[in-house]
């Protein structure tokens, strides 16, 4: 089968080698009878192609071309532009929350400060108002523990000098019942101290 | 017809003999694939080049991708002193990109597997790039067949290969389209004459080299295209920067 196959293949390679050389056309390229023909509608398709081309149609493409080039770079020239504007902006924001946080820290330590000195001012202000008072208490407090003691004596020399009179009808010497208040008043004041 | 591989290549008249004078300028098959690929061509070009989306759809995007494709190779072959002749470099790939692609149909003729077409784009370009250079440069232009540092001895010889060397830059341009062109077709034909001869059973085979062909033909298509605007790039660029 395989054999019968080649032998077809080479056999009609053989045939068709027989066929052409009995026919004796040789290359119909070299038959110069529409050599003519042929240039002369070669230059009139070809001249026609190069004119239409050259004349109305390249210029179009080029022309889209063109204004696609230019489009594309227009459109990339905005978007720079853009993006140049928004990276302001950005700095521009950055450098506004930096200026409030500076702000505010400011604002903040303002306050504070004013707190803290409207606190010192009061503070001392108190201080000096309690030691006034303090200072006039004392005063007092002296003031009254030096009147009341002789008052208290003077008091006391008086009702026992009354007391006396009455018991026993007879004047006694002040001084003497001065003295024994005095002494009295001693005592307890010692007897105080020790409680 | 289907057992001569060569009779794809057959170009014969479409519609009455036109005659100016005495030269026969009828109306061939070879016209016809000239003229639909031109049309569609701007077809294709004119309607991706209506719209002015910024985003591009289908066709648009191709004619965009195709402008900046040529646009790039120019600039980065010929830099850019060759900006002038974007216009025609880019009508001269789309053109050959074209009939190669066109060629590719079933039953369809490739314009570009004829010779005399290949070489009269070829010599229109040689012609061009060599009064190009001859105005860029004046006489100086002819500092291009000698290259700087080459030993004094060896300067006859070399000169001798360069303007050699130069002046088959047309053949060499030509032949390069349309030998590939040709062979290309001539080898797809051969195996689809295989694939009918051998018939249900033994065609399989050369079904799928046919089904490879066809790729490997479309690719070729699109690089002899790209082959020929990039040679034609390089030829632009010696006229241009004049290097040696």
């Amino acid at each position: 089968m395989l054999k019968k196959i080649i032998f077809k293949f080479l056999f009609s390679f053989v045939l068709i080698t027989k066929v052409q050389s009995a026919e004796n056309g040789g290359m119909p390229q070299l038959n110069p009878e529409f050599w003519i023909s042929q240039i002369v509608w070669l230059v009139t398709t070809f001249g026609a192609l190069y004119i239409i081309l050259s004349k109305v149609i390249l210029p179009k493409i080029s022309d889209n071309l063109e204004s696609r080039r230019s489009q594309i770079l227009e459109n990339i020239e905005i978007a720079e532009k853009q993006r140049e504007e928004s990276e302001d902006k950005i700095k521009e924001f950055d450098k506004i929350i930096l200026n409030s946080k500076l702000e505010a820290k400011n604002l903040f330590n303002e306050a504070r400060q004013k707190v803290l000195d409207d606190i010192d001012k009061k503070r001392s202000e108190l201080e000096k108002n309690l030691e006034e008072e303090i200072e006039i208490a004392e005063k007092e407090i002296q003031n009254l523990n030096k009147s009341s003691a002789e008052n208290i004596k003077k008091i006391a020399t008086e009702t026992s000098s009354g007391l006396i009179k009455q018991l026993i009808g007879e004047e006694i010497n002040k001084e003497n019942i001065s003295s024994i208040v005095n002494d009295l008043t001693n005592n307890s004041k010692e007897n105080r101290k020790n409680v | 017809m289907a057992a001569n591989p060569m009779n794809q290549f057959n170009v014969y008249r479409i519609g009455p003999e036109i005659k100016l004078g005495n030269v026969d300028i009828s109306f061939t098959n070879a016209s016809l694939f000239m003229v639909i690929s031109t049309i569609a061509i701007l077809i294709v070009l004119n309607l991706g080049a209506k719209k002015k989306s910024l985003i591009p759809d289908k066709l648009q995007l191709l004619a965009e991708l195709s402008y900046s494709f040529v646009s790039k190779m120019i600039s980065d072959t010929a830099g850019t002193k060759a900006k002038p002749y974007f216009s025609f470099i880019f009508s001269l790939f789309m053109f050959v990109l074209f009939c190669n692609m066109f060629g590719m149909i079933p039953y369809s003729f490739t314009v570009t597997s004829h010779i005399i077409v290949t070489f009269v784009l070829a010599a229109f370009i040689f012609i061009g790039v060599t009064i190009i250079g001859f105005i860029k440069h004046g006489l100086g232009y002819l500092k291009l067949f000698v290259p700087s540092g080459v030993p004094m001895v060896l300067l006859p010889l070399i000169v001798v290969i360069e303007i050699i060397s130069y002046l088959s830059r047309p053949i060499s341009l030509s032949v390069r389209l349309f030998a590939n062109m040709m062979a290309g077709h001539t080898m797809m034909k051969v195996f689809g004459g295989f694939v009918v001869s051998l018939g249900i059973v033994g065609g399989w085979l050369p079904l799928s080299f046919s089904v490879a062909l066809t790729g490997l033909e479309i690719l070729v298509a699109f690089l002899q295209a790209y082959v020929f605007a990039i040679l034609t790039c390089i030829y632009l660029n010696d006229a241009l920067n004049l290097h040696h």
